[in-house]
């Protein structure tokens, strides 16, 4: 069975890729209930600032880093600028806002850098990795490795520290976390910094499979959007589950089913599990308040 | 003046498309003017289903891309004329705007956004897959409709872009006339119900299910023929037409304007439309502005434009 | 009295040079939205001839103008600058449509008002059939999958798989040659598609190369897409030889890919690419020299095969203003049908009433990458 292998290896290397933007839409979600449609672009500005940086003669893991703290900063401004003199929008009107940061951000880009497709070299080399028959790239691992590091590092933040919880309190109720001392401000500034840097990272991680380039963010939010809502948004693992899912279904179909219709099939099935679970599949009940 | 009501709305858009073209220095302004009725006619159904009834869909340009390739792909197969095939595309979208509505329309919030986006892509990947019908990403010519020349025949010579700005603007007059009636009668009343709150709207006995489906497929039949109308103006149509960036497009006109108000909506759909046309003077700078001016608006007008403008002037005068 | 001296001063140079009204060209390409990586390339080589034109005294004393609109890809858009630039700027001829779609788009309007327009998208359907006042610049895609199973043919490969990009480029090209492949002999055995920003293709080229008996591949498609192709087809170990398009066919395609990877990948390009490694007796040479020379003087990036048609496209225009000999679109439209023996960076061009691309088979060379360089294989 080495197709059957090497569709899944797909699936999960393209899968962790749209896990990774996925679990950036969760801590923003956690703290704020907005769904951030400029998450692709801290993904996009964490590949190009990389690119650039690394042009530039510094070295790869530095260039990284600076990629990931500029995009935090990014991240912290869009949250002063534009969330937070918005606070209390309905959602359509946050959803407007957020692609409106997303076409800036686009727009500047292409301005500071430039248009073309760019890439830098894999961290651990091209030579393929055989698994059973089947191959896998070093830099997939590595994507892979990301994945699941920055799920459980969000699982413990969540879980096990003060600030994480004190982000969910403020998602939960704002006044109500005021009121027990939590400095909301600062959790949300917190919130947005972290991530715009897990969005960066994510950049970084894939740009040597991807490629990347000004304008890759909006696919790739729309796909981190759709697997975040699959798994249930604003749960890390539902956004890990959603991801992998998604990248499954599409190396699956593409591999057995037909190649046009992949993308289609991923969200028939995104449909149909709303149309069954509506807050996804890990996702929290919620009450309308009257 | 009360800018709400009914009449004085009819009577402002009417105005406007009738004096506008005494301004025009050159005919590419109809055309301009036609693209803004255009757009205005699906916003206008986008205020039934966002302002009136409170949901949200990121995929009614899938409706819109059936509307457009209804008129390109029904007289070449079904011998159908290009406005029969309009009906025929606002018939079939009614169709399936009931089909998907009842499951979707469940959803709430981020959820029902996501869902009707999945929805809009769906359509947008058959148009651009199904090459050997839909002539794939590259589009399809749609047939010239016919009306121009029998104008001509009775003696009304318009040059293509005025007849456009005319027709157009007279299909959207219609249909914002319709959805000022429907505004004020009880499917109006019920769905503002439920858009105030869903729960009370149940309790005193409204169908909640019932009203948001009717407001689903109103807006669909709208954004339909605002695609149907687009495939006969441009003769050429692509799959581009139900994109998602299309449908980002429109409910940002809808609620840039001021998604509680045709007339608000329509403003939305004039500015956003004419918006690229006067950035090109900025060049690279065109996309910086367009981000810019969405954010600055939501965030500093959050009923949209023309809302926060008259309580301005309402404030003004006390 | 200063009024009266800066009168007297303009009716004087007005008198002087009478055609000092500056010729307006049009242009409307994609620069950003999703076919940028063509548009960008474009804009800047109109930008940059048009200086150069003008610097060199114009063409017949007069200076260019160029109008030069974002169309972001969308045809829509694209028919509306169209009638701007008609009816509201006024210009004598229109350069544009990156692609296929938005120059669909723009052929009714400047039939209509009887303007030639000179497109820079590769479609079969932009000149056939002939419409009066169309032309364009690049090779058909059809043209591009003749010279591709022209080579196959030659190397004894019978049975190919395709796996194309789901864009508007790849779909147009797999649809072209699936509709040519027949006359040479060759079927094609497996036929994937994949989207425009997905980030692996190893199902799909699994599935080629488990079909027994395929023994070479096509990816028609542009941008990110043929890199992933080329990275995974490494490696899955393929071994088949691999066709790539005129579509990535510049030194960032080897970049992007990786020398090691694009090693042995063979694709129908332009004399544009392999400027240096032209004979000095090749009439192409000297074209191709200076237009690379200045463009990457000017923008600090490799030249591509796109920008290449914009500059065909514009110094086709020229050439036929300054044989009409005026400024008035009929008469260059005449004169654009007459171009002969134009040499581009596409390759020379002989137009008539039957044809208005006016390039043959010829223009293409076929190369193969060698060593992370082009190498002519002919």
């Amino acid at each position: 069975m080495p197709e059957l292998l090497q569709f899944l290896l797909s699936g999960i290397t393209v899968g962790a890729v749209y896990a990774l933007v996925a679990l950036g839409f969760t801590i923003i979600y956690n703290a704020s209930d907005v769904v951030n449609f400029a998450q692709g672009e801290f993904v996009m500005l964490g590949g190009m600032i990389t690119v650039f940086s690394h042009a530039a003669g510094l070295p790869l893991p530095l260039a990284a880093l600076i990629a990931i703290a500029a995009t935090a900063a990014v991240g912290v401004a869009l949250n002063k600028l534009a969330i937070e003199p918005a606070r209390g929008a309905p959602v359509v009107s946050l959803i407007i806002i957020t692609i409106g940061a997303s076409i800036f951000i686009r727009g500047a880009t292409q301005l500071v850098f430039d248009k073309q497709i760019h890439r830098f070299p894999a961290f651990s080399g091209d030579r393929p990795i055989a698994v059973g028959g089947a191959t896998i790239l070093p830099q997939s691992l590595w994507v892979i490795a990301g994945a699941l590091a920055v799920f459980f590092g969000l699982w413990l933040f969540f879980t096990r520290t003060l600030t994480g919880r004190a982000v969910l309190a403020t998602a939960n109720n704002r006044i109500a976390a005021q009121l027990v001392g939590i400095n909301t401000n600062y959790v949300m500034t917190l919130s947005f910094a972290m991530s715009a840097a897990i969005g960066a990272l994510a950049g970084v991680l894939v740009t040597p499979i991807t490629m990347t380039s000004y304008d890759v963010g909006l696919a790739l939010a729309l796909k981190g959007f759709a697997a975040a809502m699959l798994g249930g948004m604003g749960n890390p693992k539902g956004a890990l589950a959603g991801g992998l899912l998604l990248g499954l279904l599409e190396a699956m179909t593409a591999g057995y089913v037909s190649s046009q219709y992949k993308d289609a099939a991923a969200f028939v099935v995104i449909l149909a599990v709303l149309f069954a679970m509506p807050q996804g599949l890990f996702g929290r009940k919620s009450t309308d308040r009257v | 003046m009360r800018l709400s009501g009914k009449a004085t709305t009819l009577l402002v858009l009417m105005a406007v498309i009738a004096v506008a073209p005494v301004f025009f220095p050159s005919s590419y302004y109809y055309r301009v003017g036609s693209l803004i009725f255009v757009n205005g006619l699906a916003v206008t159904g986008l205020v039934i289903l966002i302002g009136y009834a409170g949901q949200i869909s990121l995929g009614h340009a899938g409706f819109a891309g059936i509307g457009a390739y209804a008129c390109a792909l029904a007289p070449v197969h079904l011998g159908l004329h290009p406005a029969l095939a309009a009906v025929l595309g606002a018939a079939l979208s009614a169709l399936i705007a009931f089909l998907v509505g009842r499951p979707i329309l469940r959803l709430k919030g981020y959820y029902l956004a996501v869902a009707s986006l999945g929805f809009g892509i769906l359509v947008s990947m058959v148009l651009s897959n199904e090459a050997w019908l839909t002539g794939g990403p590259d589009g399809m010519a749609v047939e010239e409709m016919g009306l121009r020349a029998a104008l001509k025949a009775i003696g009304i010579d318009l040059s293509n872009t005025q007849f456009w700005y005319a027709f157009s603007g007279l299909v959207l007059v219609i249909g914002a006339w319709l959805a000022l009636n429907l505004h004020h009668s009880p499917t109006g009343r019920a769905l503002r119900a439920l858009h105030g709150s869903e729960v009370a709207a149940r309790t005193v006995g409204v169908d909640v299910a019932r009203y948001k489906l009717v407001a689903f497929v109103v807006s669909a039949v709208y954004a339909s023929a605002s695609g149907s109308l687009l495939a006969l103006q441009n003769k050429f149509i692509t799959p581009d037409v139900a994109g998602f960036m299309h449908s980002i497009e429109m409910v940002t006109m809808a609620v840039l304007g001021g998604a509680g108000s045709v007339l608000g909506a329509i403003l939305g759909a004039a500015i956003l439309t004419t918006l690229p046309q006067v950035l090109t003077v900025f060049q690279e700078y065109e996309q910086l502005m367009l981000g810019l001016v969405m954010m600055l608006v939501m965030i500093f007008m959050r009923e949209g434009l023309l809302p926060s403008l008259a309580r301005l002037v309402r404030g003004r005068g006390e | 009295m200063k009024l009266f001296t800066t009168t007297a001063l303009a009716l004087v140079l007005g008198l002087a040079a009478p055609a000092l009204a500056d010729i307006k060209v049009g242009a409307t390409v994609s620069e950003t939205g999703p076919a940028s990586f063509l548009g960008d390339p474009e804009a800047k080589t109109l930008k940059l001839l048009v200086e150069e034109i003008n610097a060199a005294g114009g063409v017949n004393g007069e200076k260019i103008e160029l109008v030069l609109y974002d169309d972001g890809g969308d045809p829509n858009k694209a028919r509306t600058f169209a009638t701007r630039l008609v009816e509201d700027d006024e210009v004598i001829a229109v350069i544009g449509g990156t692609t296929t779609g938005t120059s669909m788009a723009i052929i009714p309007v400047l039939e209509d008002a009887e303007i030639p327009f000179i497109s820079l998208a590769g479609a079969i359907e932009i000149i056939d059939p002939v419409r009066p006042h169309t032309f364009k610049t690049p090779h058909t895609d059809r043209m591009a999958c003749a010279k591709i199973f022209e080579d196959m043919k030659a190397n004894g490969y019978t049975k190919i798989g395709l796996i194309s990009g789901s864009d508007g480029f790849g779909a147009s090209m797999r649809k072209q040659c699936l509709e040519i492949v027949a006359d040479y002999g060759i079927e094609v055995l497996a036929d994937e598609t994949y989207g425009p920003t997905d980030a692996d293709m190893t199902p799909q080229l699994t599935n080629i190369k488990g079909k027994d008996g395929i023994q070479a591949v096509l990816n028609p498609g542009f941008g990110q897409g043929p890199a992933i192709v080329t990275r995974n087809y490494a490696q899955l170990a393929v071994g088949l030889p691999l066709y790539q398009s005129h579509g990535v066919a510049s030194d960032g395609f080897i970049e992007l890919a990786g020398a090691e990877a694009a090693e042995g990948v063979r694709l129908p390009g332009t004399a544009l690419l392999v400027a240096g490694l032209l004979p000095e007796s090749d009439p192409q040479r000297a074209v191709v020299t200076a237009y690379k020379d200045a463009y990457e003087k000017a923008t600090g990036k490799p030249v591509s095969t796109f920008g290449g048609y914009a500059h065909d496209a514009l110094r086709i225009l020229v050439d036929a203003i300054s044989r009409a000999g005026s400024a008035e679109p009929s008469a260059i439209r005449d004169a654009i049908e007459a171009t002969s023996g134009l040499v581009g960076t596409t390759g020379t061009v002989t137009m008539s009433a039957e044809d208005h691309l006016g390039l043959d088979l010829s223009a293409f060379r076929m190369l193969e990458i060698e060593n992370g360089g082009w190498k002519i294989v002919e």
